[in-house]
């Protein structure tokens, strides 16, 4: 019953997704007021049909229906009701599901939001995307359909996931489900997805009113205007993914780091370096109504690595280009990237004379060349980024080529992969130099800065930063390299308070108080002074890299009761060891440790544990964690032998200033939520010209 | 991509004096970035290869940074708990998927591997803590690189179980 109505729903949400996007263009190229409002009706209806699919399948899990096999692959009995709720986006195809719920959410919320401002635009917009939407919903339909039940042949074997009872078959229900993956249990992998997802589809709106804008050829910054709050938000939530994301590393996956350059990590990251450009390079636009065509082409890249991303967090394509050729997913993601790719493209070389610049770059020392130079900078990045993921697959698909065609050299060709350190070495530099830029770049004139001037502003900041280097030797940063890094996130630290600084004292040369200037001042110019809280953020999550990433240490060691080892000027000594089952099907082994400062005080008793979950099979290693400003102490239990053996074996890292790194996490949150926040002028700006009220609009359905 | 950044930077620039500086410094940026990609993959490349594989290469292969996977032979664990120092024999197995599957799956490569005395075998020496998983034919994925002496030094060892391996649906319990 529950899976019909989902099942249904979901057929139907599909149709209405198609119907609206054919309704939607022929409506445009024909003028035909009426088949707009149905295209709309029908775009909006998208929503409650998935959320009553979405429901179901939630249903099904929490009631246990395990000859679904979705159920039965993300869910066990032994999970509690919310781990269940979450399950939904526990596995592949509900994902896929939730990805076109959201979607589904932010398409009918920007027709609600723009329907009469942007009436023009709106035809393409629903077409974008309501054609993004019905490929997700094939997706789901046709090859990965989460209400696919479980039929156990007549003749024996493996029983075969099937929508409808196939010849010669049982219905089959197992007693209870794999369970969800005990790595996904932790509060910071339920809200992962989500976050990302949510930065995911925010990003589709821009893309469709930029394709709208290009299909009926306006030049004007209207739609990036309309779209900027969106990109925003959609931007906030990619941060927020990956900071969660890396969180979530720290607590769970037990090697003392938050970002390995997977390709999973990578894939979100992709979206969010292009996207971070586009913000950027859209100021030069609008005030100087330059970069149309290169922010075109920044949406059209930053929603072209949205899907491969969508696409490469939910599949092992990376492990191997015959992975990848098993699911039929796969081929079908690229089809659609490289359709969705090529169109727009046309779509924005036949405006290619239109989008001309307004105006001409004046100087190489202007606000306009620090733009272009971080627009340089951030898409380095993503194609460095992006070679790395994508490089064993290219070696591996050129050898296969040399292969098939019998070409030597091609066949030579050895399938190489890169990790880490091939990161470290290419962004490293990169991401600095990006780092100082963001420091220099706002004290920059527009047109034409002069040195002097610049000196004028940066004089004070280069000057404190000489004691703060001397400081930073003598606390301990003895690495050139390191030393560096510090230097430049200081200098930009102490620039970027210099221009709060300066806005307040203008304020309070007007007789305001020093709290009440900073106050008016940011709300006054939320884009600007959100800008720079975000590029704060930036510096404080800068100095927690460099400190975790040049001065960790680490050691292991087994011990027995009673033993101590020492690290980086810690002590830690084993005190005991204790066993027991859990109510959740877990055999809990947890160690008890004390640690010791250098002068032999106790500053903390942690409990590191090691997780067995029983049904799945699957150990999970939970750290201890002392966590201070100046670093973590982070033991692992990563060997225990059961009886009179030798004790138990512990991996300890010491990570300095990490904390700065989610510190700064929430500093660059809180920046962007200043600069997304809605702002009174720019409704009243907007109230100027006719709309009709959001009461209306809603009668008018 | 980059190519496209400095024909669009340049295109933006209307006709001018100022346009050739920005051509020039934009190329700049461009091919330092290029090749500080081309030498990074360069130098940290690492070579995915099979047992059988490294053992044909032979010398040519020695010192360089290398993925390995192999089933080990559960007689030839030794590990010093004191010294954490693991030592162990690991037979060759098929990379590709398709040679894997036509062999009936993970689980009977790892058997035929480790009772197949013509298979490639090498030693593997790893400092650092046993696995969990570590016992014969399991899988054992390494990185690392091979000294002149034909032992393997791994610097990061991962445990496959083709027992707990995902993806199996249930068989039901004969009646």
């Amino acid at each position: 019953m529950t899976l019909t109505l989902g099942l249904t729903s979901l057929f139907l949400a599909f149709a209405c997704a198609i119907y609206a996007a054919v309704a939607a263009i022929v409506a445009a190229q024909r003028k035909l007021n009426a088949w707009i409002d149905s295209a709309r009706n029908a775009a909006m209806l998208t929503w409650p049909l998935l959320t009553l699919a979405a429901l179901s399948i939630i249903t099904l899990i929490v009631q246990g229906h395990f000859e679904v096999e979705y159920v039965y692959r993300v869910s066990s009995l032994s999970m509690p009701w919310y781990l269940r709720v979450t399950a939904l986006w526990g596995g592949q195809a509900g994902s896929l599901l939730f990805w076109s719920w959201l979607m589904s959410a932010f398409a009918s919320a920007a027709m609600l939001r723009r329907w009469d401002r942007d009436r023009s635009l709106m035809p393409y917009v629903i077409a974008v995307t309501m054609i993004t939407l019905a490929f997700f919903l094939s997706l789901t339909l046709f090859v990965e359909n989460p209400f696919n039940r479980l039929w156990q042949s007549n003749f024996g074997g493996e029983p075969t996931p099937a929508l409808f009872q196939p010849a010669n078959t049982v219905p089959f229900a197992p007693r209870d489900g794999q369970g969800l993956n005990p790595l996904l249990r932790h509060p910071g992998m339920i809200i992962h997805p989500p976050m990302l997802y949510l930065g995911f589809v925010s990003f589709v709106v821009p893309y469709a009113f930029a394709i709208a804008a290009l299909i009926i050829g306006r030049t004007d910054d209207e739609w990036i205007r309309t779209t900027r709050r969106w990109t925003l938000v959609g931007w906030l939530f990619l941060s927020l993914g990956l900071i969660l994301g890396g969180r979530w590393a720290y607590d769970v996956l037990g090697w003392g780091g938050y970002w390995g350059w997977d390709p999973v990590e990578n894939a979100a990251l992709l979206p969010w370096l292009t996207g971070t450009a586009f913000l950027h390079s859209v100021i030069i636009q609008e005030k100087r109504g330059m970069l149309k065509k290169w922010n075109m082409v920044l949406i059209i890249l930053t929603y072209a690595l949205v899907i491969f991303g969508t696409f490469l967090t939910r599949s092992g394509v990376l492990s191997s280009v015959h992975a990848f050729a098993q699911s039929a997913i796969g081929p079908l993601f690229f089809a659609f990237i490289g359709v969705t790719f090529v169109a727009s493209m046309t779509l924005l070389f036949n405006r290619w004379e239109a989008l001309s610049s307004e105006t001409e770059l004046d100087s190489l020392l202007s606000r306009e060349a620090a733009f272009l130079l971080n627009n340089l900078l951030f898409i380095g990045i993503a194609f460095a980024t992006l070679w790395g993921t994508i490089y064993p697959l290219i070696t591996e698909t050129l050898h296969e080529i040399g292969i098939y065609l019998n070409i030597a050299p091609l066949m030579a060709i050895e399938k190489v992969t890169v990790g880490p350190p091939y990161y470290n070495r290419v962004n490293g530099p990169l991401l600095l130099a990006l780092v100082l830029l963001m420091g220099v770049a706002p004290l920059v004139a527009w047109r034409k800065a002069s040195a002097r001037s610049l000196g004028r502003l940066m004089w004070i900041p280069a000057a404190l930063t000489v004691p703060a280097l001397i400081a930073f030797y003598f606390l301990g940063a003895k690495t050139p390299v390191a030393l560096l890094g510090y230097g430049i996130a200081a200098f930009v630290g102490l620039t970027t308070l210099s221009e709060f600084v300066r806005g307040v004292m203008a304020r309070m040369r007007l007789g305001e108080n020093p709290f009440g200037a900073l106050i008016t001042l940011a709300a006054r110019n939320r884009r600007r002074y959100g800008g720079y809280t975000i590029h704060l953020g930036v510096v404080v999550m800068a100095f927690g890299v460099i400190g975790s990433n040049f001065f960790q240490v680490e050691t292991q060691a087994t011990l027995a009761k009673g033993e101590t080892l020492t690290v980086g000027g810690f002590t830690m000594r084993f005190d005991s060891v204790v066993n027991f089952p859990t109510e959740d099907q877990r055999d809990v082994i947890r160690a008890t440790v004390s640690v010791f400062d250098s002068s032999g005080a106790q500053i903390a008793t942690l409990h590191p544990r090691r997780d067995f979950f029983i049904d799945s099979g699957q150990p999970m290693t939970i750290p201890g964690v002392r966590s201070t400003l100046g670093e973590d102490f982070y033991v692992l239990l990563v060997d225990w032998q059961p009886i009179g053996a030798s004790g138990a074996t512990f991996k300890v890292y010491v990570n300095p200033l990490i904390n700065l790194v989610w510190m700064g996490g929430l500093i660059f949150i809180l920046g962007t939520l200043i600069a997304a926040w809605p702002d009174a002028d720019e409704a009243k700006r907007y109230a100027a010209a006719p709309v009709r009220t959001a009461a209306s609009v809603a009668g008018a359905d | 991509m980059a190519q496209t950044v400095a024909t669009q930077g340049a295109a933006s620039i209307a006709k001018g004096g100022g346009r050739m500086k920005f051509i020039v410094g934009g190329l700049l940026i461009i091919a330092a970035i290029v090749y500080l990609i081309a030498t990074s993959t360069q130098s940290t490349a690492q070579y995915f290869f099979t047992i059988q594989e490294i053992k044909e290469r032979g010398a040519s292969v020695a010192g360089k940074n290398v993925r390995v996977s192999g089933a080990v032979i559960g007689d030839s664990i030794q590990y010093d708990a004191q010294k954490l120092e693991l030592r162990f024999t690991v037979a060759s197995v098929p990379a590709d998927q398709k040679e894997i599957d036509a062999q009936g799956g993970l689980a009977a490569v790892l058997k035929t591997a480790v009772n197949d005395p013509n298979a490639a075998r090498m030693e593997v020496i790893y400092v650092g803590v046993k696995p969990d998983l570590m016992k014969g034919e399991a899988q054992a994925i390494m990185d690392g690189h091979i000294d002149e002496n034909g032992l393997f030094h791994a610097n990061t060892l991962l445990m496959k179980c083709p027992t707990r391996y995902e993806g199996d649906l249930p068989t039901p319990a004969a009646p």
